[in-house]
């Protein structure tokens, strides 16, 4: 999770940088954004990792098909949609909304309410007990 | 008395969620989690203009298998799982079902060393060298199989070496089906 | 022949496992005490079985028994001797008798801490622990039988995993088995305390210890599994939502929670059915977390070889044991109910609070584990679930449990003043919210909302634990912190700075994807990295490119790092070993992924503030854990020979209401 565009501390620039390339970009948002959207990109052929953090080939070139889709000015949506069109929703780690997944996303809510709900029960049938004395 | 009742049957929730789990638990261990439906079956095959491996001024492209049942197999030079499956393309192409390549993450002249060495099934070979195509067509590792049928739709997508088992089992009743709408 | 005592070895000691589930249970609803004396003895001779059958396996891998099937498939002639004792688990079948001797250890433990328990109820109780250790032998002999021989016998093994050849995996099952397995002595209590239809104050005293003992080495061995996937597997990740990982932090949750209701039910005699409930779940998780990594319904990373036979198998013992204990609870569970009033600003209220946030966190994240398996087998289209929903889901009610741990720890039994409270805490408060909004700013230049929320939460966690440490120690007429009290105040201590730590590592960290060539240059977060040579290598079952890079700041050398991508030819698989520079507040991480052609190699750079600190948390929530569970109030079962009635624990019976 990298809630925060990494700014001053994204520096492969600078007077002494010389590498044959980068997998990123010059603009420190952009980047940013690039980071935390291949860390919710499966990796297809590994066992449950992102392809942030594969290191087979094919991890490599959904990276770059995911920085070309950003150059051309892509939103994060539409890269996830285009991914999802070609290799199925498995290939999202964060679910779409659709009527399969609706529990999921509604869970969340209603066990908080749920949860608060118990709560408010449960202390005001103590509230009408007695309290013993306590040592 | 009846209080209580209505109290009570809160106490059998966590036995019956239980249940319901182990009932999908059941289900789950008649499955194979690895696998995966393609959304692209039954879609038109994507377009695609490639360099050919034999000769890069050339180009292939989905237009060149328009109009016949094809094959299209992604592959490349290194993968273990490609030298397997290699025997049985070369036999299928000798029966005369045309085989065209997709060169993925490979080096040209390591690739045209190993079809000189091994044979060359295919009727031509693109190389992808962004790899968009391949991503296009929704593959994810090697060798990938595509059955095609001549309005350019995609029959099948098969992950992993091509068998006999699968080409008998899998494909060629897909070529009979024809996608039936459902 | 000696892999043959093995296995008669085991069969001995599923008999006595059946003897010490059958009899003393048996013995305690007849009023035997012949038959429920049985109990220690059959847990004592189980232990020394299990644990032979355990020996004879390491032997057999230390002498190169290439024989014994599970031998030859998890090791090999030239593997490291070390490694050759930790591949005793590396493996299904293997790990399985590993499963069973911390329940035999566990078993015998409580077999010999309790003799001033009450006859009938530790029979009972030894008597569940035997129906699990039962259920888990017999499993092991009639499916995954770790003696099974391969003949004709090949000259070599296929060797170990190259994931598992690693100083991590000596330590990490082991400690984590510890306490996953550890949570079938709070679940044992609980039932045993259903079969009798009763339970006390003084119940709850005996089975604190034992859960927090548990809960302490499911937090090491967490701990250790998150800091092995950091330098193995993730470049820099130290925590993926990975089904297996969830699988065992699942019943550290509910354990958690378990640990805390126990002070109610010890304290007020109150809670009983939320206390068995969370008793029953956390071991219920356990066994879940046990099916989900075998049989292969979910895909991860850890997974051992899927087999949906064996599959079945843990799922029947799944039902038998859990299902078994939830419908003694649908019956038994309401005559529990006793009454104990409270305020809203009381320590139990602050307790109901916090059992309720970790129960949605632990269905939260049950539901996004096990989501995908729904799915398909509802027949619809595959879904993924990962890190976004997960850190989503995880946060919601962990942050107001966060808000409210300040509090709860300072909150007086049944009643008290809100606005006492409030200013009793008020400068950790400002404090922590101040220097959360600041310090960020001090050491990094920048700042965001979630990084202030996290930090401030951290650090307000953090400041209210030592309150009670910093006013005994700034006046020393107050009243002196027992042992169970400096023993919250530390574990607080370290889920305030695991808070700290996570926050920064997650805000503050930087990734770099480049591809580099030697005599290349760069910087990365305030450190210049210089990629110096490159060379092959060979380990004593490898070979690998290994990389050489000098990492320096403001031009003073800082280390040398050494990153490898190592080929290991007998299991064919290549693996990439990351190399890593630690110091207490910072990691530098280098990893190689694969040659990109002329000499030029994808190189990937992680710095990683504070990322130690999360596991330097853990073993210190560890801490705590362990000074609690040796409070002098567990510590003295001689009183209640006497027949002293102890200071706390008087016991409320069905009758005193």
């Amino acid at each position: 999770m990298r809630w925060l565009p990494a700014l001053m501390l994204l520096a492969v620039s600078g007077a002494s940088a010389q590498v044959d390339s980068v997998e990123g970009f010059a603009d420190p948002e952009l980047d940013a954004r690039y980071r935390d959207l291949i860390h919710t990109i499966r990796c297809m052929q590994c066992q449950n990792q992102s392809i942030a953090e594969s290191p087979s080939v094919i991890a490599a070139d959904l990276r770059r098909e995911v920085r070309s889709m950003m150059a051309e000015g892509r939103s994060n949506g539409e890269i996830r949609e285009y991914l999802a069109s070609r290799y199925g929703d498995f290939i999202n780690f964060l679910p779409p909304w659709k009527p399969s997944t609706w529990l999921l996303w509604m869970a969340p809510a209603l066990l908080m309410l749920g949860g608060g709900v118990v709560f408010a029960r449960v202390l005001r049938a103590r509230m009408r007990q007695p309290m013993e004395k306590l040592e | 008395m009846s209080m209580e009742r209505t109290k009570a049957w809160r106490y059998a929730i966590p036995a019956a969620v239980l249940a319901v789990l182990a009932a999908f638990f059941f289900r789950g261990l008649q499955l194979d989690p690895a696998y995966n439906e393609s959304p692209l079956v039954c879609q038109a095959a994507p377009e695609f203009s490639l360099p050919d491996l034999a000769d890069p001024s050339r180009r292939v492209s989905r237009a060149d298998f328009a109009g016949r049942t094809v094959l299209l197999n992604v592959w490349n030079s290194w993968c273990a799982p490609c030298r397997e499956e290699h025997p049985f393309l070369l036999e299928l192409a000798r029966i005369g079902v045309p085989i065209y390549g997709i060169n993925w993450d490979d080096d040209r002249d390591k690739a045209l060393a190993w079809l000189n060495e091994v044979g060359d099934p295919f009727v031509a070979s693109a190389v992808d060298e962004v790899g968009d195509v391949a991503i296009a067509y929704g593959v994810y590792g090697y060798p990938e199989t595509f059955l095609i049928n001549p309005e350019g739709t995609i029959l099948v997508k098969h992950f992993g070496p091509l068998t006999p088992e699968i080409w008998a089992g899998k494909m060629a009743p897909a070529m009979e089906a024809e996608c039936a709408v459902d | 022949m000696i892999p043959e005592l093995g296995q008669f070895a085991l069969v001995l000691a599923v008999c006595l496992s059946l003897c010490q589930a059958a009899l003393p249970l048996a013995g305690s609803f007849t009023g035997r005490t012949d038959l429920m004396l049985l109990a220690r003895p059959a847990a004592a001779g189980q232990f020394v079985f299990v644990g032979l059958a355990f020996a004879i396996l390491a032997y057999a891998f230390l002498t190169d028994d290439f024989s014994v099937l599970f031998v030859a498939q998890n090791s090999n002639s030239v593997l490291p001797t070390v490694y050759k004792f930790t591949a005793v688990w590396g493996g299904h079948e293997g790990s399985l008798l590993l499963w069973s001797l911390m329940l035999a250890s566990w078993t015998l433990a409580v077999a010999f801490a309790s003799r001033s328990q009450p006859l009938e109820f530790t029979s009972r109780v030894l008597g569940v622990l035997g129906i699990v250790s039962a259920g888990i032998l017999l499993f092991t002999l009639l499916t995954s039988n770790p003696f099974t021989r391969l003949l004709p016998y090949p000259v070599d093994g296929v060797d170990l995993n190259p994931l598992l050849q690693d100083p991590g995996m000596v330590i990490h099952p082991p400690m984590l088995y510890l306490g996953y397995v550890g949570m079938a002595v709070p679940f044992a209590f609980a039932v045993a305390a259903l079969l009798a239809g009763r339970l006390d104050r003084n119940w709850a005293r005996w089975t604190r210890p034992w859960t927090i003992g548990a809960w302490l080495f499911l937090t090491c061995g967490i701990a250790l599994g998150s800091w092995w996937a950091y330098y193995e597997v993730g470049w820099g990740g130290w925590w993926f939502w990975d089904p297996v990982e969830n699988a065992s932090f699942l019943p550290w949750l509910m354990a958690t929670a378990l640990v805390h209701s126990l002070a109610v039910t010890e304290r007020r005699g109150i809670f009983k059915s939320w206390t068995v409930l969370l008793a029953i779940s956390a071991f219920t998780l356990s066994l879940l977390g046990t099916f989900l990594v075998r049989s292969g319904v979910i895909q991860s990373i850890h997974s051992f070889a899927n087999d949906p036979a064996r599959g079945l198998f843990i799922l029947g013992l799944l039902l038998l044991i859990s299902g078994g204990a939830f419908v003694l609870y649908a019956f038994r569970a309401a005559s529990l109910e006793s009454e104990g009033g409270f305020h809203p600003v009381s320590r139990e209220s602050f307790l109901l609070a916090n059992n309720v946030l970790l129960v949605v966190a632990t269905v939260l994240i049950l539901l996004g584990t096990l989501y995908p398996l729904f799915i398909d087998a509802l027949n619809l289209p595959e879904v993924s679930i990962g890190e976004p929903y997960f850190n989503f889901v995880f946060l919601l009610p962990m942050l107001p449990l966060g808000a409210l741990l300040g509090y709860g720890m300072h909150a007086a039994w049944q009643k008290m003043s809100g606005m006492v409270l409030l200013r009793q805490l008020l400068w950790p408060l400002v404090l922590s919210v101040a220097l959360a909004l600041v310090l960020p700013f001090i050491f990094f230049g920048t700042n965001s909302f979630m990084t202030v929320v996290g930090l401030a939460a951290g650090i307000w966690v953090a400041l209210s634990s030592l309150v009670m440490p910093l006013g005994r120690a700034l006046n020393s007429d107050a009243v002196r912190l027992t042992r169970a009290q400096w023993g919250m105040c530390i574990a607080h201590l370290g889920v305030g700075l695991f808070i700290i730590a996570a926050t920064v590592t997650s805000g503050y960290s930087v990734e770099q994807d480049v591809a580099a060539r030697v005599g290349q240059r760069w910087q990365l977060a305030g450190y210049e990295l210089e990629f110096r040579d490159l060379r092959q290598i060979e380990g004593q079952n490898f070979t690998a490119d290994e990389a050489e890079f000098e990492v320096r700041k403001d031009g003073r050398y800082v280390a040398a790092l050494r990153p490898q991508r190592r080929d290991y030819p007998v299991r064919e698989v290549v693996m990439t070993e990351s190399a890593i520079d630690a110091t207490a507040f910072r990691d530098v991480l280098i990893a190689l992924s694969d040659s990109v052609g002329d000499g030029a190699w994808a190189v990937h750079a992680r710095y990683k503030p504070l990322v130690r600190f999360i596991w330097i948390a853990c073993v210190i929530m560890a801490l705590g854990g362990l000074l609690a569970a040796t409070d002098s109030r567990y510590m003295r079962p001689k009183e209640l020979r006497a027949g002293v009635k102890p200071a706390v624990g008087v016991p409320l019976e069905e009758g005193g209401r």
